[in-house]
């Protein structure tokens, strides 16, 4: 088997005496998507901190094997380079560029090519025709993205004032604008309804097949885990518990107990324990 | 959205007439003459007749007006929904009623004059509403010519205001009634406006708060008067150099405050605006300390000097048109000089807007992490900002000593930084035309009340609180976007 995309091995984050992640091992392949689970505060959005250049991983590698730049150490780059690298995030809590208009949201992810094209703003001042034809391009680009997610109506709307959803998929549409390799999704689904959150997963299967990107999500909706991933891994605690597809993550004992807790205290995880009994019945109704 | 009936119509306009009448009795009515015996009050009731009439048939229209839209919206709507389109305008009905009042208003004015200093300001909405006017037939004009998407209301408005704002400008020291004062006033407003287009690209569009601006002003000046009195440079080799000299500057602060937000950024910028001005009023032996740089040289054109007795080795400008000499010339000519500086970082700056660098400012202001997870170095956008907007200071600077002839530390105080500040925050942050009102604004708001003395400067302080709890986002707080999609098909 041929190296993967994203291959993390011992990442370790510490803040003081707190150690948030503890070696972890994980990767993420194109053309498949992988989820990250875990309960509240097992470090999931630590670990994509680290992966996307926001945080100096304590230890651990993280290697990106780059198409045209051979592989890369993600934690040796400058924050902002990770993403020039193709691995591109969302983020918890939306975080949009809320004055400016759905557009303008998506022009912004494109641009570090566009500001190789505009020769740093020179050519696009004079008004040369390469900028011209560039931010032609890089309009039509957004255009398509736009109409993919479903926006076009509200494409000059400023996208502060759009509904929770729609400024969800302005995120994706903004991460796709950046031409990733890896999409990494945190929480993609949470606030959504479960009308929005089934077209969601739609989308990110469409995506992967159309474009062949790996994705790489967290997310709490288990049905949605369950549903669209090839492949999960479960963190408790900063520590991966266990690894596989979504049939054995869902008879995994030690998955189980980190959800459910041990068997005399059922009280407190009653809601997830519905999720998952719901989510195995319906699979049993699919197969 | 149903059309309303004419009697209701009648009726809001009545109302609205009789609340004009209300306010126009003690504003417009009455009106007190100085006379041997003191104060005497005096009546003009047709000017209030006018007043309310005028009213009356202006909440008319608009009242059809809004009508003819909201028919128009509905008729619309029933074909397909549109959200873009929701604002626009009943062009025939918009434009009697625009060239109705474009038609009043100069009447009305001719016929009673005015004092000077309002004249100002008279001749500043004249030139709007015949903008607007101009406007609307541009409206009419050009979809005939061609199908285009016309834009929406807000920006034609935006941009109607500009274009008259440009002819008020160019034409303004060739008016009749421009003297050496509104000459003069109208080159200082230049000057904070250009001030206040540098200031808006850092704090404005990078979201990057500066409060000693002023510093970069400083710069700009001293690098003319320093360079034109060791080196003999002129105007206009100095005019890019100062510009370049402030932005490396601008280029140094940013580099120890990248990491800094908020409070911190603030005191930090603070602080490089009083050590600016403290090095230059302490190094005596090149600035001259307090006693500030004297005989920096006027600007020439091309080679032609506007003085009466020209520097050697230049011709004067009387002498080579014919012209008689008068000293109104060169006050014209300063002005014409800023004016062009203003037009010209007002152009840059816009098409920077729509350039991935200052997309890049825009959206760093907006949220600088999201920036980073798209692969934008804050670092950059964050120095480039500085480096144009300390540019644009820099420009003013050099102007600014040009003008005088003599530059001093005093000049540079903290006050005009707050100044500068108040521009940007006035006009609402990031707006360009905002900039331009804010500055004609603050300037001219304290000479219009020179005779008030000291108190103006209370009522200047009150207003500027009453602009800001009225408009809290600043007088043109929406931002215009740089882009828009066509909805192909739609």
């Amino acid at each position: 088997m041929s190296e993967p995309l994203l291959n993390v091995t011992g990442l370790t984050m510490r803040f003081g005496g707190l150690v948030a992640v503890d070696g972890v091992n994980l990767s993420a392949d194109t053309g498949r998507i992988t989820a990250l689970i875990g309960p509240n505060g097992a470090g999931k959005t630590t670990i994509f901190n680290c992966l996307t250049g926001f945080y100096k991983p304590t230890s651990g590698e993280l290697s990106l094997s780059h198409p045209t730049r051979g592989k890369v150490s993600l934690q040796t780059l400058p924050g902002y380079q990770v993403a020039r690298h193709g691995v591109v995030r969302t983020f918890q809590n939306i975080r949009l560029f809320p004055r400016m208009t759905v557009l303008e949201n998506l022009l912004v992810a494109q641009h570090v090519g566009l500001m190789r094209k505009s020769v740093l703003g020179v050519a696009g001042l004079l008004g040369l025709k390469g900028w011209r034809t560039a931010q032609k391009e890089a309009i039509e680009r957004a255009r398509f993205w736009i109409n993919r997610l479903d926006l076009a109506a509200v494409a000059n709307e400023e996208a502060g004032n759009l509904s929770y959803g729609m400024q969800r998929r302005v995120e994706i549409a903004r991460a796709m604008n950046t031409d990733p390799l890896l999409l990494c999704l945190d929480e993609p689904a949470a606030g959504l309804n479960p009308r929005e959150t089934a077209a969601l997963g739609e989308l990110l299967q469409g995506i992967r097949a159309e474009f062949g990107i790996g994705i790489l999500l967290i997310e709490h909706d288990m049905k949605l885990v369950m549903g669209i991933s090839d492949h999960i891994h479960v963190v408790e605690y900063g520590r991966k518990i266990a690894e596989g597809t979504p049939e054995q993550i869902r008879t995994d004992e030690r998955v189980i107990k980190a959800y459910l807790g041990e068997p005399d205290e059922e009280e407190l995880p009653a809601v997830v324990a519905a999720d998952i009994a719901e989510v195995a019945a319906g699979e049993g109704d699919r197969v | 959205m149903a059309t309303v009936a004419l009697p209701t119509r009648l009726k809001d306009a009545a109302i609205a007439a009789g609340l004009a009448l209300v306010l126009a009795i003690p504003f417009i009515g009455l009106f007190t003459v100085s006379t041997d015996q003191g104060l005497v009050v005096n009546s003009r009731w047709s000017w209030v007749a006018w007043a309310v009439g005028l009213v009356f048939a202006g909440r008319l229209l608009l009242g059809a007006g809004r009508d003819a839209l909201a028919a128009r919206a509905n008729r619309k709507n029933n074909e397909h929904i549109d959200l873009t389109n929701h604002h626009k305008n009943n062009r025939i009905l918009r434009g009697i009623a625009i060239g109705f009042v474009v038609f009043i208003v100069p009447v009305f004015f001719l016929i009673y004059g005015g004092a000077s200093g309002i004249q100002i300001i008279l001749a500043l909405v004249i030139c709007l509403l015949i903008g607007f006017f101009l406007d609307i037939l541009g409206g009419f004009v050009l979809p005939a010519l061609k199908k285009v998407d016309r834009s929406s209301v807000g920006t034609r408005l935006t941009r109607a205001f500009m274009v008259a704002a440009l002819l008020f400008a160019v034409t303004l020291p060739f008016m009749p009634y421009s003297d050496r004062y509104i000459i003069d006033l109208g080159t200082t407003v230049l000057i904070y406006i250009l001030l206040g287009l540098g200031l808006n690209v850092t704090v404005g569009l990078a979201g990057l708060l500066d409060l000693g601006f002023v510093a970069f002003y400083a710069i700009g000046a001293y690098s003319f008067a320093l360079l034109s009195k060791f080196f003999g440079l002129d105007f206009w080799v100095c005019l890019p150099l100062s510009g370049l000299i402030a932005a490396g500057f601008g280029v140094l602060l940013s580099l120890p405050i990248l990491r800094l937000r908020g409070d911190y950024l603030a005191i930090v910028t603070l602080g490089f605006g009083e050590i600016t001005r403290i090095v230059i009023l302490n190094w005596q032996g090149l600035t001259g300390g307090p006693n500030g740089v004297s005989g920096i040289p006027r600007p020439g054109l091309f080679g032609l000097s506007f003085e009466r007795r020209p520097p050697e080795g230049m011709v004067s400008f009387h002498e080579v048109t014919g012209i008689g000499f008068s000293g109104e010339h060169r006050l014209m000519f300063l002005y014409l000089i800023v004016l062009a500086l203003v037009c010209l970082a007002a152009w840059v700056i816009n098409r920077l807007r729509a350039l991935p660098v200052g997309r890049a400012w825009e959206a760093l202001r907006e949220d600088e992490i999201a920036c980073r997870s798209l692969g934008i170095n804050p670092t950059a956008s964050k120095v480039s900002a500085y480096a144009i907007g300390g540019m644009m200071g820099g420009f003013a600077g050099c102007f600014f000593a040009a003008r005088q002839g003599f530059v001093s530390p005093e000049s540079f105080g903290f006050i005009e930084s707050a100044l500068i500040l108040a521009i940007v925050v006035l006009g609402g942050m990031g707006s360009q035309v905002g900039v331009v009102i804010a500055a004609l604004f603050i300037v001219m708001l304290p000479e219009l009340g020179r005779e008030f003395a000291d108190y103006r400067m209370i009522v200047f302080g009150l207003a500027m609180i009453t602009i800001m709890v009225w408009r809290p986002g600043g007088l043109l707080s929406t931002r215009v976007p740089t882009v828009k999609l066509d909805q192909k098909g739609a």
